[in-house]
């Protein structure tokens, strides 16, 4: 009995030792593969890569590749409509578009960016997401006909549902509702 | 179990077609007669059912010997990876019915029979789907996890690398947040797979994500993860830390095997209680931040619009909730007498202490018997002995988690918010039997 309990203390102790330890399995990321995959944009801008695209570049583009899913004016396709709703947000049918409920305008980049086209993702170039952008946003008449887009404008866009969002999170709550 | 065959001509449709079937050794070619039999019977939901009285039938009822006595069955390994028995082919996954159908079926879901099944496990080809540009087909040798941001050493992972780690092995559920589209006045047709098929639980097996984020040393301002799919969605959100260090896991088996294509493989986040999407699938980055990232999955879905015209994001427990399994809508009740009435209960915040059910359309509630294991954030069988008297019913139960939270009734649930939130609908669900036996949704 005296025997077993003394294992047990041996036991413990060595599993506490390898809590606080590192395993160590894995490797080091390098900054190149980090560069490779690190795809996101977040609200200040950090993220955004260097490039730049116009309102008339992206209409070519979107012509192109978006207006087939998302209609000719960003009206709804099949797929979103991503322009106009303005004022419905709160209706029994809101339009939930770009310009009527996002709140960042990064969102638009990072989201073009990574998952559009639905067929092609991850294929637009820097500068083509710019355009894409800019011209979604003009879409939304948030921004002019001649804008042209880039690291250091577009995170300055503010998006006219903004005031709107709400965080129902907290660390001490994660709590249910209603 | 009788007449839970809506039109009580799935077994004998199925029986005919075996005999029809000219390859006895052909298991493709008998499922595609099983399947096509059943269709034709157009049975919504069960296949369990009496046989007709027919003479073809009863040649397999005493006194006679079945004719599968009479000669030897399939071989083993027939095929190596089992399935289920060929009359039970109406137990799929189904498109949601009630809603506007999804454009594309690469963007779209698909949902859980849960009428048909019993217990809490939710058979792996059976779990919801939910995806947003189709499922990958992802070389388990070629993928990596990435961690890196506010890390004090970025690291990439192999999934040999993954496996080595400590693992535990838990059961929980997973529900969608945009669970249970039942807002508005019931549409008498739906199911329970309809209603609330956007649920499962299983055994999932992984790696705590608290211990891997240890290796890459936590720096002290992170506060938020962004964690990404390797999908050609990319699919993002954002993951508090104070969730990713408590009981967040890096999952790469469910049910004791690896998981399947549609569930993430070979590997995702499991993030136990939060809503589904937030457990991103095929995950191949984390990143530590100090805020969140605003993705579109927590910007333009996955948040709720209420009623004071504010938008709530970071919408992460699903709230208790429960349903009535059996009888539930499409099922049919044969004759006044015994039923066992059950269904599941579950909340992600901690485990079910009380299930109540109601045969009376709420007027009156009573305890129902809880099957153990009652687990944390996982699904709970109730069950509840029921005497039909033949007249018109109305089912419907109502859960309470170990917080003291109540699953409101619909009615509650739409004082505070209404269909313009969509998401996290946990009303009381109800089902009504007609004096037939006939059973329909009744919101």
């Amino acid at each position: 009995m005296r025997g077993s309990i003394a294992v047990g203390a041996v036991f413990v102790g060595v599993l506490a030792s390898h809590a606080s330890a590192r395993y160590g399995f894995g490797r080091q990321a390098t900054p190149r593969e980090i560069a490779g995959w690190d795809i996101d944009v977040s609200p200040d801008g950090s993220g955004l890569p260097a490039g730049r695209g116009s309102v008339r570049e992206g209409a070519a583009i979107y012509a192109e590749k978006c207006a087939a899913c998302h209609g000719g004016k960003g009206d709804g396709g099949p797929m979103d409509q991503l322009a106009g709703g303005f004022g419905t947000i709160f209706d029994a049918k809101p339009h939930k578009t770009v310009g009527s409920f996002w709140p960042y305008a990064t969102t638009l980049f990072d989201f073009v960016r990574r998952a559009m086209p639905l067929d092609a993702p991850q294929s637009l170039t820097p500068d083509q997401v710019y355009a894409v952008s800019a011209y979604v946003l003009f879409l939304n008449r948030i921004v002019p006909e001649d804008a042209v887009l880039d690291a250091t404008t577009l995170p300055k866009i503010e998006m006219p549902n903004r005031a709107g969002f709400t965080s129902e999170y907290g660390p001490a709550t994660g709590a249910p509702k209603p | 179990m009788t007449g839970q065959d809506p039109k009580g001509e799935g077994l004998a449709a199925s029986s005919r077609s075996l005999r029809q079937s000219p390859e006895p050794g052909s298991v493709t070619r008998r499922r595609l007669f099983a399947g096509s039999a059943l269709l034709a019977a157009g049975g919504a939901v069960a296949v369990i059912g009496p046989s007709p009285a027919g003479a073809e039938a009863d040649t397999n009822l005493p006194p006679d010997i079945p004719e599968w006595q009479i000669r030897p069955g399939r071989e083993v390994m027939s095929p190596p990876y089992g399935l289920p028995s060929r009359y039970e082919g109406e137990v799929v996954r189904r498109p949601r019915a009630g809603g506007a159908p999804s454009p594309t079926r690469l963007a779209a879901v698909s949902t859980t029979p849960l009428q048909n099944l019993v217990g809490i496990t939710t058979p792996n080809g059976l779990h919801y789907e939910r995806h947003h540009a189709g499922v990958p087909d992802i070389d388990p040798e070629q993928h990596r996890l990435m961690v890196h941001g506010l890390v004090e050493r970025p690291l990439i992972f192999t999934m040999a690398d993954l496996t080595r780690y400590p693992s535990v092995s838990r059961i929980y559920f997973l529900e969608c947040s945009g669970n249970s589209q039942t807002w508005g006045e019931p549409k008498s047709e739906l199911t329970a797979q309809d209603t609330h098929g956007l649920l499962s639980c299983c055994e999932w097996t992984g790696v705590p994500l608290a211990i891997v984020l240890d290796d890459a040393g936590v720096r002290p301002e992170a506060k938020w993860i962004l964690a990404e799919g390797a999908d050609a969605a990319a699919m993002t959100r954002s993951i508090p830390i104070e969730k990713a260090l408590d009981d967040a896991l890096l999952a790469y088996a469910q049910n004791g095997e690896r998981l399947r294509p549609e569930q993430g493989y070979p590997l995702r986040l499991f993030l136990p209680g939060y809503e589904g999407n937030a457990s991103v699938k095929w995950l191949r980055r984390l990143k530590l931040g100090t805020a969140p990232f605003e993705t579109r999955e927590e910007t333009s879905k996955y948040t709720m619009v209420m009623p004071d015209h504010t938008i709530r994001q970071f919408n992460f427990a699903m709230e208790a909730k429960s349903v009535i399994t059996f009888p539930s809508g499409g099922h049919r009740l044969s004759a006044p007498g015994f039923y066992e009435i059950s269904g599941l209960g579950w909340s992600g915040s901690g485990r079910i202490k009380r299930i109540e059910v109601s045969t009376d359309g709420g007027r009156s509630w009573q305890n129902a018997a809880l099957q153990e294991p009652i687990l944390p954030k996982c699904l709970t069988r109730f069950r509840f002995p029921w005497q039909w008297d033949g007249g018109p019913a109305t089912l419907a139960s109502r859960a309470t988690d170990e917080t003291g939270y109540v699953q409101p009734s619909h009615e509650a649930l739409l004082k505070e918010r209404d269909a313009r939130s969509y998401y996290h609908n946990n009303a009381v669900q109800s089902w009504h039997v007609a004096s037939g036996g006939a059973v329909t949704n009744a919101g």
